[in-house]
């Protein structure tokens, strides 16, 4: 079953209170660690695909207008969190999906603590129908 | 081996789970065989299309692979250890020439195909390791089939192959008492392939109809070996029975049609009449299992002409056998639609109450979905629109999902 795990950052803590406020160490130890987890799905045959999100400053808000062509709003200032990044992995069953949820969530942040921040955890529509 | 005539493919997919069989047998490192017979299977690609077919071609894979099986040997190890080790793999290399019986070679690979659908590894690595294993595709395809990395499908073998090592399952076949066990397990596994391949019409649909191509294929070479099993047969006459609906079962958006609308002239009425033969023999023989009753049931189906004609209270009376043999709640779930079919939705309804009661199907979306049809039998809109809304807000498969909610939004339209 696949799943997609998506890791959810406080934005006011972005810069002001966030990595933005760790010590260099802290830094690369949360690196390594998202590094070191990253292969060990890939060791552990469940990887499917990862990624990192460039930061919500330049996040745009696309519609078409009438005539479709691109109306563009944003960065948004106001919205309280943003999604930082997200896994989709291909796990047995849904209690292996909560527990490498739960790994991730403990990432080491600020003088290693465990940040301890919510992961989104969605099953991907990938299951096969019933007969009809 | 794509570039290799389909001829040659074909029988190289059929000797590959044999020859990997022998050198297994002799040897024992599956790991190490498994390498040396894909190079030998490579090597038969590339040599007998220009050099022609030999005269044993199984006996000319297991010959180079145990070869490759012996060079291997001769640069893994160090010169004191080496000289100990190529003396007893030269003898193993010349014991290794294989008998000419078939037998040998079937045995072979029944004894591979146990091996890989152990009980004790996970479901996914069963699945992937027999593709490869007993199927002979390549790490590429099966990961193109399941729409994942080759690199993460490639590791998932690596691990399998690996948990076949630590818990030392044996390349044997079972014996008699453990044997209906291991083969229930290899049956379950082939099933899932099909299924896999069957039901999924998401992305990559070609790829995954080769999943179901390939499971009947292997259920095929399962049932020549061992043609006295009629549960061997009874799932082979399934796999036909509800293969030959497919050509029916997506409408020209891609969306699932249900049994009851499709167009039955486009069922293939080969797979049918095999199907049919396959169960029918497999029924007057022995014991009667879950695969041969399924296959009874997708028999009636295959054989009216229309849903209308479809004799359900047959099919109402073998899902209450089945249910009777393998107390699932998915098979509940079918028998309450057969009684609402044979005998009116209320008599659906009642079953369904008493599954819902038990709380054995919690929260699954396919109570719902029945329950919704049932309701809108029995003419009750309002409360089929909240459960058909209800089942299609928990499914997790997209069309199942986008028909759930096209029957909600048709039964709103018609108010």
């Amino acid at each position: 079953m696949k799943y997609m795990l998506m890791m959810h950052a406080p934005k006011e803590g972005w810069t002001t209170a966030g990595i933005g406020t760790w010590a260099p160490e802290d830094i690369k130890a949360h690196i390594a660690f998202m590094i070191g987890f990253n292969k060990k799905l890939q060791a552990s045959g469940e990887f499917v695909d990862a990624q990192g999100l460039a930061g919500p400053e330049e996040a745009k808000s696309v519609r078409a207008r009438k005539d479709g062509t691109p109306d563009t709003d944003g960065p948004f200032a106001e919205s309280k969190e943003f999604l930082a990044g997200f896994w989709i992995l291909d796990v047995e069953n849904s209690a292996r999906a909560v527990q490498i949820a739960a790994q991730i969530s403990a990432a080491p942040g600020k003088g290693g603590v465990p940040l301890n921040m919510p992961i989104e955890l969605r099953q991907v529509m990938s299951a096969p129908p019933s007969d009809l | 081996m794509p570039s290799a005539p389909a001829a040659f493919e074909n029988l190289l997919r059929e000797l590959a789970p044999q020859v990997l069989g022998a050198v297994m047998r002799r040897f024992g490192d599956f790991a190490a065989a498994e390498d040396a017979v894909q190079e030998a299977l490579l090597a038969a690609a590339l040599q007998w299309p220009t050099d022609g077919v030999p005269d044993n071609p199984r006996g000319w894979l297991i010959h180079v692979a145990a070869r490759r099986m012996t060079d291997q040997v001769r640069s893994d190890f160090a010169r004191r250890q080496r000289e100990a080790f190529l003396f007893l793999y030269e003898v193993a290399d010349e014991a290794v020439e294989p008998a000419p019986d078939e037998d040998a070679g079937h045995d072979d690979t029944l004894a591979l195909l146990f091996m890989c659908c152990h009980p004790a590894l996970t479901t996914s690595s069963a699945i992937a390791l027999t593709l490869r294993a007993v199927g002979g595709l390549t790490t590429a395809e099966i990961a193109h089939a399941f729409l994942v990395p080759e690199a993460t499908l490639a590791q998932r073998i690596s691990r399998a192959k690996q948990a076949i090592r630590d818990s030392r399952i044996a390349f044997e076949l079972p014996g008699d008492g453990e044997r209906a066990q291991r083969l229930a397990a290899v049956l379950h596994v082939l099933y899932l392939i099909f299924s896999e391949g069957y039901t999924s019409s998401a992305g990559g649909r070609l790829h995954r109809t080769e999943l179901s191509d390939e499971a009947i294929r292997l259920t095929r070479v399962l049932h020549a070996m061992s043609p006295r099993d009629e549960e061997v047969a009874g799932l082979l006459a399934l796999m036909l029975l509800t293969d030959a609906r497919r050509p029916a079962r997506l409408g020209c958006a891609g969306e699932l049609v249900p049994l009851e609308q499709q167009d039955r002239t486009r069922w293939n009425q080969a797979a049918i009449r095999e199907g049919v033969a396959l169960v029918s023999a497999a029924l007057t023989h022995g014991s009667v299992g879950p695969y041969q009753l399924q296959a009874a049931i997708a028999a009636v189906h295959d054989e009216a002409a229309s849903s209308e004609e479809t004799d359900w209270a047959q099919i109402h009376a073998l899902y209450t056998v089945l249910l009777r043999l393998s107390d699932n709640p998915i098979v509940a779930l079918n028998h309450a639609v057969a009684a609402a079919m044979a005998y009116g939705p209320q008599a659906g309804i009642e079953l369904l109450d008493a599954l819902d009661a038990s709380g054995r199907l919690a929260g699954h979306h396919r109570l719902d979905a029945v329950r919704a049809h049932l309701l809108e039998r029995s003419g009750d809109r309002t409360g089929a629109i909240a459960c058909y809304l209800a089942a299609a807000a928990r499914t997790a498969s997209m069309p199942e999902r986008e028909y759930l909610a096209i029957q909600a939004a048709r039964l709103k339209a018609a108010r």
